[in-house]
């Protein structure tokens, strides 16, 4: 768990970051979402203390992160940025190997961690292990920079628009990857970015931030439905907001048992996939999916719609 | 089947060891540069020997120039040694702009003839080079690799000892083989206050107006020169590995 205690920067006269306070739940994805110069960066790099505080304070699982050294304090946090920062004169299992190196582990137990973390995140090692950052494509050196941020087992990983240099259908991927990692490793992870459509997709928690203060934070849902203010309201999209709000349920979550005559759609696909395909069939209900094929229930136009009100 | 530059360059190298080994048999080429049948292959010493001597003097200047020349750029690209940038520019430039002669001028006095007041002017001339480059090298190192690195928490000896240096050690190494080329030339001075070196063999023609001992030291430390620079890419590009700073 990760506390912050009105946490503040200053730069001479700017206020970048303004009293802020929030806690982050363990085994959760808490994103961090504003326009530039909001802050969100510089609120990111005070929890690892790359950037220290003016005032207010960070706690660590209830210990406050001042009471260590910093450069040891961030061997325990993961951090990825945007461009991932690979080391470019390091191979790829080298790379991976940083952190484990830094604390002294002996070399069986660093090449088997390298080995397990390339196979999660399907890099054959026969074949990357040893290649350089640049014989990589970039949706690889993202998941290499992730890879290097998690070998030494950290519980909490900070990211600052890891997915930002990535084109729509990596990125779309890597997010999905990093579900997946999250639920796998049960990393707390806290998210910078300014993509609305990113922050709704993995926050379990998003918090929105203009110049230099946290305007509400909340479930990407209540964010819809009861935003704090118009700025809340514009940055999630006001006109878009029904469909948004489907987007946050899946068809498993709101299936009802019974038979439908229309298509058939998996069960992990959000209301708003569901209601796109009805539209384009013209039928009125879908057959919901079990992950195994066998059909779980239906979902009909009208209860679609029912779910993208408040 | 090697390229063709490779082929003169190994040529070379065997002209001038050939000719180190044997000078007397050259002397057919060299005669023609003689009048009132002067020697022509220099007799007042061993070729091989003032050569190995020069080569010795300049990288012993080189090493104690990079070992300067790194430590000052890595001072200056750390947060408490920034002060000291102009200052650390200053003085490697009039290391290299103050003459290398007036330099043994003033050294002598103070250290005597020989190898010492060559050293000191070697070392100061080679330092520019190296100096410019290492804070090339070490500026240049991409933000975001910094910055992960310390995110992952690297102290400030890591990072410098296993991100900086290992980024900036092509532009370093480019910066020794141009000082060590630059300097072969110049330690030929050191024979003025009698260091060992290929400048007696020049000298020795400019006293007695025998070209060809002019031409035999001019020659073999072009030689040594073009070749130390082509033996020292080709290691460098064997050890490093290719790295793209993309």
């Amino acid at each position: 768990m990760i506390t912050l205690e009105s946490l503040t920067k200053r730069y001479g006269e700017a206020t970048v970051v303004d009293a802020v306070s929030l806690t982050v739940e363990r085994n959760s994805i808490t994103v961090i979402v504003g326009t530039s110069g909001s802050g969100k960066s510089t609120l990111l790099r005070m929890i690892n203390r790359l950037v220290e505080p003016t005032s207010g304070r960070v706690l660590l699982d209830g210990r406050d992160t001042r009471a260590e050294p910093a450069h040891l304090l961030r061997r325990r946090i993961g951090y990825v940025i945007q461009g991932n920062g690979l080391f470019p004169h390091r191979t790829v299992a080298e790379n991976i190997a940083t952190v484990p190196r830094l604390l002294g582990w002996d070399s069986q137990r660093i090449a088997a961690r390298v080995r397990e973390l390339l196979e999660v995140f399907q890099l054959d090692p026969a074949q990357y292990a040893d290649a350089l950052p640049h014989q990589l494509s970039g949706g690889q050196q993202q998941r290499v920079g992730v890879a290097r941020a998690l070998a030494a087992g950290a519980a909490v990983l900070l990211m600052d628009e890891p997915f930002g240099a990535l084109d729509p259908i990596i990125r779309a991927k890597a997010q999905d990857d990093l579900l997946d990692i999250q639920r796998r490793y049960g990393t707390t992870v806290v998210l910078v970015t300014h993509d609305m459509e990113e922050a709704f997709r993995l926050g379990t928690r998003v918090a929105v931030m203009s110049q230099g203060r946290v305007l509400q934070y909340d479930r990407p849902a209540v964010l819809l439905t009861h935003p704090a203010d118009s700025f809340v309201s514009r940055m999630t999209g006001f006109a878009d907001r029904a469909m948004r709000l489907l987007s946050l349920t899946t068809a498993a979550e709101a299936a009802v048992p019974g038979a439908a005559e229309g298509p058939a759609v998996p069960g992990s696909a959000s209301l708003r996939e569901v209601l796109s395909e009805l539209v384009w069939s013209g039928a009125e209900s879908a057959t919901v999916l079990n992950a195994d094929g066998t059909p779980r229930g239906r979902l009909t136009v009208a209860a679609i719609l029912a779910r993208g009100r408040p | 089947m090697p390229r063709p530059a490779t082929l003169v360059r190994l040529a070379a190298l065997a002209l001038l060891l050939a000719f180190l080994a044997v000078p007397q048999r050259f002397a057919p080429l060299f005669a023609p540069l003689t009048q009132y049948g002067a020697p022509p292959i220099y007799d007042q010493g061993n070729l091989a020997l003032l050569a190995l001597a020069q080569l010795g003097t300049v990288c012993l200047a080189a090493a104690a120039s990079t070992v300067v020349a790194v430590g000052l750029a890595i001072l200056v690209t750390r947060e408490i040694g920034a002060q000291f940038l102009p200052l650390s520019r200053t003085l490697v430039h009039v290391g290299q702009t103050f003459p290398p002669v007036a330099v043994l001028a003033v050294a002598v006095p103070l250290v005597g003839f020989g190898e010492k007041p060559t050293l000191i002017a070697l070392f100061a001339y080679g330092l520019l080079p190296i100096f410019e480059n290492t804070l090339v090298g070490l500026r240049t190192c991409p933000p975001a690799v910094l910055e992960a690195a310390s995110g992952m928490g690297l102290g400030a000896r890591e990072r410098l000892l296993s991100v900086e240096l290992p980024l900036a050690l092509p532009l370093i190494l480019e910066g020794v083989r141009l000082s060590l080329v630059i300097n072969v030339g110049t330690a030929t001075i050191g024979s003025t206050v009698a260091a060992k070196g290929l400048g007696e063999v020049i000298i020795a023609g400019l006293l007695s107006s025998n070209t060809a001992f002019i031409l035999q030291g001019g020659l073999v430390t072009g030689l040594m020169a073009i070749l130390l620079y082509d033996g020292l890419v080709a290691l460098e590009r064997r050890l490093l590995r290719p790295v793209s700073l993309d």
